[in-house]
């Protein structure tokens, strides 16, 4: 294990830690979707990942969250070996995936009769939650929307939904799969704030998987990129931009200097990963 | 309903309220056109029926005035109200026991992919045997009466409840599980929370499918091995050459049907309007 050496000292306080872990799909001679795959994410950090689509992001992040298991190598969340669904993590996907016959307000609360403190107060606490729901929905630009359904919002309306969906029950972990990947520009910028907002608020570790590098930079402490399938990590770049960062900030140069930086990194990397692959065989 | 106001009021600032007074009219005027549609056609329908048998002089045994039915409905409204009755609690009966054992089944089979590979095809198979054929032997092990008719309806009107249940519940979006999942949701969660609730217009869909089934298969069964019910009815009165009250067995099975759709039909829009998107369902 060559990289075990250096990543060790950075893994001390790690939330999430991925370990030479190998995914494969569909067994002997199905798809493997990830190989040799490490990372390490501190409690509390937001990281990034960008890759070339269908290099195994989607399957990270069901990886971590225990949905699917590794055929090799070592899951840990939360100090423990991750070997079934996590049941503390919050997931938003591109897909908003409400329901159409819940109100805003209940879609958003549905977590709470699934997660197990929650499930068994709900009942008895029920206003108390639901205020906790409103509070939510307003801090995402929502208040007075509570009880429409899903079919009379906009995309990034039903997006917000679903974020305050991942939120609810204060997740130790938030697992962020292209969530603004079907929106239109200025709706994405808009959720970037929303999304930095509720990170500030509460700092759950946060994964969010994007095609989007100024999305990355704008939001994560870290940003790692995944090489094409079978995905590893392969680089990765600490962004160091003070808190909170303004939309304005990202048409400086110093953020597209680091914008660019990654670009090239990313060329690197596939350049190199094809030549670290032969060299492998 | 709530349609005009949805739609309307968006476009009223420029032209004053005049237009949107007149498309408001035409909605309207639209609509209640399309609640008579059913009825003049029927009426057409019936005169069209009348005209033609007294015009060719088509005799009463082989097809009767729309008039002749009536007045065979009028003078036998009393064994028409009894066995039609009869006929009604059979096939409910039949229908009722459809749905729980529809619903049961669907849930299992959808939420279960050993069982969806394991029953589905046996189902398949079941279905396509000719039930029709099964009430004779119905009739030895039940004797004559209403238990075959309600076993037959049972039979005939199951199967499009539990393919239809176990499609919707199977086709949650797996992305939604997945959500659920990770909030260590056990699999009775997500069909309870959603694969039940999305599964209900495919439910209800089937189950206007279903009733029509279930009338098919106590009448079929009446006629068969019974000595109650409008099937039975049709049976002795076509024996007898009384071909208008055949025909007005026929007319109280169409009412029966279409009640018991009109019935299902107002529970759907009740309970599941999310699924049109707040429009009433056609
Ligand atoms: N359930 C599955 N069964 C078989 N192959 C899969 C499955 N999910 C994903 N894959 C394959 O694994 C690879 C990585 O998929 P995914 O993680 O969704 O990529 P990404 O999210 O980066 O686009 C792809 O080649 C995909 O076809
Ligand atoms: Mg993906």
């Amino acid at each position: 294990m060559p990289d075990s050496g250096p990543a060790r000292s950075a893994r001390q306080d790690a939330f999430v830690e991925l370990d030479g872990v190998e995914v494969l799909y569909g067994g002997d001679g199905g798809t493997l979707a990830l190989r040799d795959a490490s990372l390490s994410v501190a409690k509390g950090e937001f990281v990034a990942v960008v890759g070339p689509s269908g290099c195994g992001k989607s399957t990270l992040m069901r990886l971590v969250t225990g949905l699917w298991p590794a055929s090799d190598g070592n899951v840990i969340v939360a100090g423990r070996e991750v070997d079934g669904p996590l049941s503390i993590a919050g997931m938003a996907f591109q897909n908003p995936t409400l329901l159409p016959w819940r109100t805003v307000l209940d879609n958003v609360m549905l977590p709470l009769e699934v997660v197990v403190p929650h499930r068994g107060r709900l009942r008895r606490e029920r206003a108390a939650y639901e205020a906790q729901a409103r509070d939510l929905l307003s801090l995402v630009g929502l208040a007075g929307f509570e009880q429409r359904f899903p079919w009379q919002l906009s995309g990034g309306m039903q997006q917000r939904t679903s974020l305050c969906r991942a939120l609810i029950h204060q997740p130790a972990l938030l697992m962020l799969d292209e969530p603004f990947g079907a929106l239109d520009v200025f709706t994405r910028e808009e959720l970037w704030g929303v999304l930095q907002d509720l990170w500030l608020a509460r700092k759950p570790t946060v994964i969010l998987v994007t095609h989007d590098l100024r999305e990355a930079v704008y939001l994560a402490d870290r940003v790692l990129v995944m090489s094409a399938r079978p995905g590893r990590i392969v680089a990765e770049r600490r962004i160091d931009f003070a808190r909170p960062r303004r939309l304005a900030g990202t048409y400086a140069a110093e953020f597209q200097a680091v914008v660019q930086d990654l670009r090239d990194q990313i060329d690197e990397s596939r350049r190199g990963d094809g030549q670290g692959a032969g060299d492998a065989a | 309903m709530p349609r005009d106001e949805a739609v309307v009021p968006a476009p009223v600032r420029r032209n004053g309220s005049s237009r949107a007074a007149a498309l408001a009219a035409a909605a309207r005027r639209r609509r209640r056109l399309e609640a008579v549609l059913p009825w003049l056609l029927t009426l057409a329908a019936l005169a069209l029926w009348e005209v033609a048998v007294r015009g060719f002089a088509i005799p009463e045994f082989i097809l009767p005035k729309p008039s002749a039915i009536a007045a065979s409905m009028v003078k036998w409204w009393d064994p028409l109200l009894q066995n039609s009755w009869q006929t009604l609690m059979t096939t409910v009966v039949g229908f009722a026991a459809a749905i729980a054992f529809g619903l049961a089944l669907g849930t299992a089979i959808g939420s279960s992919s050993l069982l969806y590979r394991g029953l589905y095809p046996v189902l398949i198979a079941f279905n396509s045997v000719p039930k029709v054929a099964v009430v004779p032997i119905l009739v030895i092990w039940f004797g004559i009466g209403s238990v075959p008719a309600a076993i037959t309806a049972f039979l005939l009107s199951f199967f499009p409840i539990v393919v239809n249940v176990a499609t919707g519940i199977a086709t949650v979006e797996p992305e939604l599980s997945d959500v659920l999942r990770a909030l260590g949701a056990r699999p009775l969660d997500i069909v309870r929370k959603v694969g039940l609730p999305r599964a209900m217009p495919f439910f209800f869909a089937s189950l206007k499918v279903s009733i029509t089934s279930a009338f098919v298969g106590s009448i079929i069964a009446e006629t068969v091995g019974s000595n109650a019910g409008i099937g039975h009815l049709m049976i002795v009165a076509s024996s007898r050459f009384d071909v208008p009250l055949v025909f007005a067995g026929l007319v109280v099975t169409a009412v029966m049907g279409v009640a018991m759709y009109g019935g299902a039909q107002m529970v759907e829009n009740r309970t599941i309007g999310w699924a049109t998107r707040g429009m009433p369902a056609a």
